[in-house]
């Protein structure tokens, strides 16, 4: 269905690197185990697999696979005292060139010491938030400088001219204005795009990169991954990549290790693993792997259900004053949101796309009434602006809110019965005992368990959580539930049982959904409108046929192309680079943004023209 | 009555929920947390039984309770704690100091929280100009001298025991209110909170029932070290003559009175010492306690 995107994707094969010589690193038997509460608890278990040099080894796995475990052991970075390797070696292989370095090493045995000389000069590491990877309150260049410096002994201009090389060669522009740059001055592909330039400019023998592009947005993930792929066929350097995301294993990996609670579950070449898997879990990981395209028809048409519309948001605007100069007046805006409308119609689901910062979730809270904003937001009928506080209340009833995080939005002190009865209990619905049974059909409408009420939510996995989350929110029956990246933050197999727990939910109670969320093949799953956000404005919407199918607008057809298919086959040959950053939403006061015209090209399709 | 909002999940029956396991029996069961109970029955069955516990006057200077020189007593059989510079008992007054210091402790301390955590909590979740005008008040509140504060306060209203509770009191609490401040001001950025506001949660219930108990701890901390800081204060107060009056006894102006002879009679200063330090154990193991068991984090899977 949606040809004019999958064309675009049939490159070729990544060029196969040389791996003639022999693994670089080999680890047999690890077995590193946690002690908590419980006593001792092994979250690798008898772990063997070898990298050869200049290999892409992708370890995959969902949360708890014990795939992060296994890169700090390496790292010798577990953390302390709580973990430890019980058992096993990690053989690192001398070098073909080094004089120093003639025999192998056990990592595993070697004191803090000797492993200081190790990191960062032989294996070198990248985290997944590289905000929090970098030291914010010194300068990139001095961080840089500084790394080399220590593993080198090179003197501090040479260590200088080595941190613009590899400034350089992570594609970072300006590379020598850049070192005086502070973590904070840069935007996250950047940040981590200096990460790895810290752990290239080294260049080891092995990188490990512990979920890189997790934190950053689709069309930077492309960016990265590609630069990894450039950087290591430049250097041959070996590479164990970390990740969740079949998309990128499929985009990047020579060969694939799938764990499970801390056990090798598969072992194979790329093509292997995604034509052939052997084992069950290795099937159904794919399986639940959300894919552009494969989106099932939704019999109901739109048209049918546009009698009356469950919400209408009018020309939505959200700015937030930044304060400055001497006397703290306003000098700078952020327009967050400019002119937004849309309309949702009972039983549909519209989803709103885009990257950070595009408005996205801002357009959701002011919905929920947690921003001010101004325009009109008309909710069953009734325009919010114009009503008083218990009015607004009343009305807010219809339009509840699931957040990303089911981690951080359910409080930790209360009972999870109490926090699904709660919203029963303030808008003063059913008495005790009726709450009681209401909560425990709630929860088991939504796969728990009545017994689980008594229960805090740490005492939950991520995926339950979120499913408590969905009852608290279906307590009051609402006409529209807006699900703000309601399932970026759970693991694959648990996304696709909850995104068919809420279409179960829509068929049931006829609820709509405006769904948030940055991941396109998510969104092509679950809904029947899409609106595309690009700088707080909407660049294009329509039907998910419309969209997916016949993507307009060039920012549309980026957003799409930019998503890794899980498929090594079908590899993407090159992708477009954007030249320049995403810009800035904040302004200074009266440079208003100029606000994008849409023009309907039939059907509903919405595009702007510039 | 019927039900409008899900009449059709009403037919599973099941219970509704259980009420908590009692927060007392899970502290009794602490080996530390009862310690910290014993302690303080010990120091409020002594402040209530001081009369009839030593057979001594607490104000009564004593013939026998100094040396021929007119030096204190070290303990002895008779005066089992010695005596002091004026011949008096030191247990009896010190059993006696312990009413006032166990008044001034709980109450001067207790209404210092009561301040400090309203006024943080106010200005940390409303912010805008309430938390300004809340939070500037408070800052000049901390720089102004607090024993200049004090002293005026003390000498514009008559000095009797509750007063100096009161006086302690708004002195203490500017602290309490600066770091309640900051942390209901992080509290209200995080998510739980914005979801309680998208299913109508007013600002009362949100106050007390989200982030309250999640100040539990630091309010919990505060008030067992304000034990001593205001025991103390009340010392210094006693000192300058604007506390509890002598003859009557607290620890605070015990410890004052004969602190200068602690090389000569350290027991003078040993012994009111030791029970301050003993009181701020005791309520610092049950805070400890109680934090642990009211956090359901902290305790294993149920």
């Amino acid at each position: 269905m949606s040809k004019g995107v999958t064309s675009k994707r049939t490159g070729v094969f990544a060029p196969a690197v040389s791996t003639t010589a022999g693994p670089v690193l080999e680890i047999s038997g690890l077995t590193v185990s946690v002690r908590g509460e419980d006593g001792e608890r092994p979250v690798v278990s008898d772990l063997s697999f070898s990298l050869a040099r200049g290999e892409t080894l992708c370890i995959a796995g969902e949360s708890g696979s014990g795939k992060s475990m296994t890169a700090l052991a390496i790292m010798q970075l577990l953390p302390q005292p709580a973990a430890r390797i019980d058992s096993g070696t990690i053989r690192l292989r001398a070098r073909d060139r080094g004089d120093m370095d003639r025999s192998d090493i056990d990592l595993a045995l070697l004191d803090e010491r000797r492993m200081r000389h190790i990191r960062g000069d032989r294996i070198a590491m990248i985290f997944q938030e590289p905000m929090t990877s970098l030291n914010p309150v010194l300068s990139i260049g001095r961080q840089l400088i500084e790394s080399i410096e220590a593993h080198t002994g090179l003197s501090r201009a040479e260590a200088r001219r080595r941190a613009i090389e590899a400034l350089k060669a992570v594609r970072i522009p300006e590379a020598e204005s850049r070192l005086k740059q502070y973590p904070h001055e840069l935007s996250g592909g950047m940040r981590q795009r200096v990460m790895i330039a810290m752990a290239l400019a080294l260049k080891p023998d092995v990188l490990i990169a512990d979920e890189p592009t997790t934190a950053l947005d689709v069309t930077v993930q492309g960016e990265v991954l590609e630069l990894l792929r450039d950087l290591q066929r430049e250097h041959g350097t070996s590479v164990i990549l970390i990740t969740h995301d079949m998309g990128v294993v499929a985009e990047m990996a020579d060969r694939v290790i799938i764990m499970r609670h801390g056990r090798m579950i598969e072992e194979g070449t790329a093509a292997d693993i995604f034509a052939r898997p052997q084992a069950d879990y290795t099937r159904e990981l794919l399986a639940a792997v959300p894919r552009i395209g494969t989106g099932v028809g939704r019999r109901k048409s739109v048209e049918s259900e546009m009698r009356g519309s469950v919400a209408v948001v009018n020309d939505l605007h959200v700015r937030f004053d930044l304060h400055g100069g001497f006397f703290g007046r306003v000098n700078r805006r952020v327009h967050a949101v400019e002119g937004v409308s849309f309309s949702i119609a009972p039983h549909e689901t519209l989803a709103l796309v885009g990257e950070s910062g595009c408005g996205k979730s801002t357009t959701a809270k002011a919905l929920a009434g947690l921003v001010p904003y101004h325009g009109d937001i008309v909710i069953g009928g009734r325009n919010l602006a114009g009503l008083g506080r218990d009015e607004r209340k009343a009305v807010r009833r219809d339009v509840q809110m699931i957040f990303q995080d089911p981690y951080a939005s359910l409080d930790p002190r209360m009972r999870v019965g109490d926090l699904v009865a709660e919203p029963l209990l303030i808008h003063g619905i059913a008495s005790k005992e009726e709450r009681g049974q209401l909560v425990a059909a709630l929860f088991e409408r939504v796969g728990l368990s009545a017994d689980q009420m008594e229960l805090y939510p740490h005492e939950f996995s991520g995926g339950q959580r979120q499913r408590i989350c969905i009852a608290r929110a279906l307590a009051l029956r609402p006409k529209l539930i807006i699900a703000d990246e309601s399932v970026s933050a759970l693991d694959v197999s648990v996304q696709a049982r909850v995104l068919d727990l809420l279409k179960e939910l829509q068929r049931e109670f006829g609820v709509a959904y405006l769904f948030i969320s940055h991941d396109m093949a998510v969104v092509e799953n679950i809904s029947d409108r899409v609106a595309v956000m690009y700088l707080g404005q909407i660049v294009e919407m329509g039907t998910r046929d419309q969209v997916f199918s016949n993507p307009r607008h060039p920012y549309t057809r980026r957003l799409i192309e930019a998503v890794p298919v899980p498929d090594p086959a079908r590899r993407r040959p090159r992708f477009a680079r954007l030249d320049q950053e995403i810009p800035s939403p904040t302004r200074k006061i009266g440079e208003d943004p100029p606000k994008l015209a849409l023009k309907d090209l039939g059907n509903g399709h919405l595009v702007a023209v510039s | 009555m019927t039900n409008p909002i899900a009449p059709d999940l009403l037919a599973t029956g099941r219970m509704p929920i259980k009420p908590r396991t009692g927060v007392w029996r899970r502290l009794v069961k602490r080996p530390l947390a009862l310690l910290g109970l014993v302690i303080i029955a010990i120091v409020v069955a002594g402040a209530i039984l001081a009369p009839w516990l030593t057979g001594y006057d607490p104000n009564e200077q004593m013939f026998d309770g100094l040396t021929l020189e007119g030096a204190p007593l070290p303990p002895n059989a008779s005066f089992w704690l010695g005596t002091d510079l004026l011949g008096r008992d030191l247990l009896t007054r010190i059993l006696f100091g312990a009413r006032t210091s166990l008044i001034i402790g709980i109450v001067a301390n207790g209404v210092a929280l009561l301040i400090g955590t309203l006024v943080g909590v106010t200005a940390g979740y409303f912010r805008g100009w309430i938390g300004g005008t809340l939070m500037r008040f408070t800052d000049l509140m901390m720089a102004f001298p607090a024993l200049l504060l004090a002293i005026c306060l003390a000498a514009v209203l008559q000095p009797s025991l509750w007063i100096v509770a009161m006086v302690i009191a708004l002195v203490n609490w500017v602290q309490t209110a600066r770091v309640i401040y900051t942390e209901t001001s992080s509290l209200a950025e995080r998510e739980f909170i914005d979801a309680e506001r998208t299913i109508g949660a007013s600002a009362p219930r949100i106050l007390s029932r989200h982030i309250l108990p999640h100040l539990l701890p630091t309010i919990i901390v505060w008030g067992t070290l304000g034990i001593s800081t205001t025991v103390l204060l009340e010392a210094t107060l006693s000192y300058l003559g604007i506390g509890v009056q002598p003859p009557t006894a607290s620890w605070g102006n015990i410890i004052f009175e004969n602190q200068t002879y602690f090389q000569a009679a350290p027991w003078l200063v040993f012994f009111p010492g030791a029970a301050i330090l003993a009181l701020a154990l005791a309520f610092n193991l049950i805070g400890d306690a109680l934090r642990d068991i009211l956090d359901p984090t902290q305790r294993g899977r149920a």
